[in-house]
């Protein structure tokens, strides 16, 4: 390696000689920088200079462009500064380096803080209005879609329906019956602790059975389902779209709607009541289990006070959101798989908006049920 | 021929496979420092795999790796992260980060190795964009908004963002119309003999092979079945070259 340093400036009358030498390559880039930086900002009141480069025993692009700094940087006070003494290997390193930088794409306009925070806000208000057009239109092709099927039974794709419900409802079995089983536990812990103060254990029963079929089995199989298979929708159908796989569908007279999304609606709307019920079931057991063990109820005793508190709308009243809701979740999640663009943080952003929006979706829905079915006296 | 003896890469009876097939079956390979390797070979016959081996993505059955004289796979992990930084690597499908501009893509490396201002990765990046050929008005585009071709030089510049010492090409003149072909193997030519780089070239493309190759070397059957300068491709009496070198589509481009 060559001793010496990497760049010196010496003033000869009225011309300045920079003296370069050594290694000017990446690994030294910054160290390099640093150098030229402190030379360009010298006080220069001279007529001519001299960039001397015989010293430089390796050079690459780096090493060239900073050369090309340090002759820009002089060229800007108006004198030409000569590169002198270069080794005929580098010529045409500095000539793609002299060539280069010379069009530099225009500064993007700052913008002001405010007004873009405004901007923003009505963009996520015209973004929410046109997420409700577009789940609408989407609903409606996908309904085009059955009805289609509807007349050639072949094309319901039976194979792929089964196959989806055996991964959203029978792959969902074991935690959805862990999770309810654990819930119910609880709530029933929480309710003879607290009942029992006011000697009125007995309503455990009463609160478990109502709470449990009427909200928490399927509002818990609900949200499980959108951060399980909703988010799989989604990074499954985004990615095909990213790789043009929808494209190539189309191109072959596949329509990817009847094709990806109507077997996976499907599978979810049969998939998620059977699911409710099984969770359902489970609650009722953990709440069994612990007014037994914890609240000194036996089995007998519960089993008919429960028959006492809740009637048979109660446990339909459960069942029938639970289809609307699966409905909800996939088309949530299937519109959100469809607006993924070519990158993979879309990717990531769309998959978190589909479980996202879908739980929030499914708790206005309940919402609107419980005012529907007490309008109805359910 | 531009090469020395000094071998970068070394490889000795290399096996890979996946499941019950072995792709490659005892390849034994060297490549020279500063020399342009070309690598010939059927359509899936394991060139990608290959390379990829080499740059320790893929595992190994037997046989032996080395990179610059360091063994992947037994060496520690600054040696290795040193290599990292010597080589620069084009994937066959540009495998640009989705998520990045193609500024930011070239940033990727040097940010990562190199404490440099914003202002000279900038530049850098520019210079670079210009080498391969890309506008600057590329530069704030995300990788979905390029050409197929355009991802290609992109890659490329990425490939070279640190002015790597060795440089894996696969397939790098697939997809660009021929004059950029042409420029690009110009440019390979013209930072090989300014930076000393090596270069290992996947690729169809005869007219690469004709005039910027040092060196060839074909696979076939999951071996070399032949390596040295275009003349000896030419002479070969294998039936897969005399089909590849003496094709019609050689004949096209003026090699036979
Ligand atoms: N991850 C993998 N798993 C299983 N098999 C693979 C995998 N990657 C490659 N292969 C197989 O290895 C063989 C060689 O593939 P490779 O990608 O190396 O081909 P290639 O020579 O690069 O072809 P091309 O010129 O078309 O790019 C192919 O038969 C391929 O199917
Ligand atoms: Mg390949």
């Amino acid at each position: 390696m060559t001793a010496g340093p990497l760049l010196h400036s010496t003033r000869l009358g009225r011309s300045l000689v920079v003296e370069a030498g050594g290694t000017w390559t990446a690994a030294r880039a910054a160290e390099l920088e640093k150098l030229v930086e402190a030379v360009a900002a010298e006080p220069a009141d001279v007529d001519a200079v001299e960039i001397r480069v015989a010293g430089i025993a390796r050079l690459d692009t780096y090493g060239a462009w900073l050369i090309e700094r340090l002759r820009r940087a002089f060229g800007r006070g108006a004198v030409e500064a000569q590169v002198v003494g270069l080794d005929p290997r580098f010529d045409a390193l500095i000539g793609s380096m002299h060539a280069s930088n010379r069009h530099m794409p225009p500064a993007r306009p700052r913008r002001n803080r405010i007004l873009a925070f405004i901007e923003g806000t009505g963009k996520a208000v015209v973004g929410m209005g046109r997420d409700f057009v577009e789940m609408t239109a989407f609903l409606g092709e996908a309904a085009a879609a059955a009805a289609r099927a509807l007349r050639r039974p072949a094309q319901f794709r039976p194979i792929a329906i089964v196959h989806q419900i055996d991964r959203v409802g029978l792959g969902a079995v074991p935690i959805i019956v862990l999770i309810t089983f654990l819930i119910g536990a609880i709530v029933a812990q929480q309710g003879v602790f607290h009942f029992r103060k006011f000697g009125a254990e007995t309503y455990v029963v009463d609160m478990i059975g109502i709470l449990v079929l009427r909200e928490l089995a399927v509002l818990l199989v609900a949200i499980m389902l959108a951060g399980r298979s909703g988010s799989a929708y989604t990074a499954e159908l985004g990615s095909m779209k990213m790789r043009e796989e929808t494209d190539a569908m189309r191109v072959m007279g596949l329509d990817p709607i009847e094709v990806l999304v109507l077997p996976r609606l499907i599978a979810l709307v049969v998939a998620m009541p059977l699911l409710t019920f099984i969770g359902a079931m489970s609650a009722l057991t953990g709440g069994g289990l612990v007014a037994w063990l914890y609240g000194g109820m036996s089995p007998e005793i519960f089993l008919d006070r429960l028959r006492e508190a809740i009637t048979m709308s109660t446990f339909q009243v459960g069942l029938i959101k639970a289809p609307f809701m699966a409905l909800v979740i996939g088309l949530i999640a299937c519109v959100e798989g469809f607006r993924v663009q070519g990158s993979a943080e879309s990717l990531g952003r769309q998959t978190t908006a589909s479980v996202v929006k879908a739980i929030f979706m499914v708790i206005v829905l309940d919402g609107l049920f419980a005012m529907f079915f007490a309008a109805v006296d359910m | 021929m531009r090469g020395s003896n000094e071998t970068v890469i070394r490889v000795r009876g290399l096996e890979v496979g996946f499941g019950e097939t072995l792709v490659l079956k005892g390849v034994d390979l060297d490549v020279w420092r500063g020399e342009i390797l070309g690598f010939v070979g059927t359509s899936g016959g394991g060139k990608s795999v290959l390379m990829r081996t080499i740059l320790g993505l893929l595992p190994k059955r037997s046989g032996l790796v080395e990179v610059c004289g360091i063994e992947l796979g037994s060496c520690s992990r600054a040696q290795h992260r040193r290599l990292e930084q010597r080589w620069g690597v084009l994937f066959q499908n540009g495998a640009l980060f989705s998520s990045l501009t193609v500024k930011q893509n070239i940033q990727v490396p040097i940010r990562e190795y190199l404490k440099v201002s914003q202002q000279l990765m900038d530049e850098i990046a520019f210079a670079k964009l210009e080498m391969v050929g890309l506008s600057v008005d590329a530069a704030d585009k995300f990788p979905s908004e390029l050409s197929g071709g355009m991802v290609k030089r992109a890659a490329l510049a990425r490939a070279l963002a640190l002015d790597p010492d060795i440089l894996f090409l696969d397939e790098p003149t697939s997809g660009l119309d021929p004059i950029r072909a042409t420029e690009f193997d110009e440019l390979i030519t013209t930072l090989q003999r300014t930076l000393g780089l090596t270069v290992f070239m996947v690729t169809h493309d005869l007219d690469s092979l004709h005039d910027s190759c040092d060196r060839i070397a074909a696979l076939a059957d999951g071996r070399i079945i032949a390596e040295g300068p275009i003349e000896t491709m030419l002479a070969s009496e294998h039936p897969w070259l005399k089909a590849y070198f003496r094709g019609k589509r050689a004949r096209a481009a003026g090699i036979a």
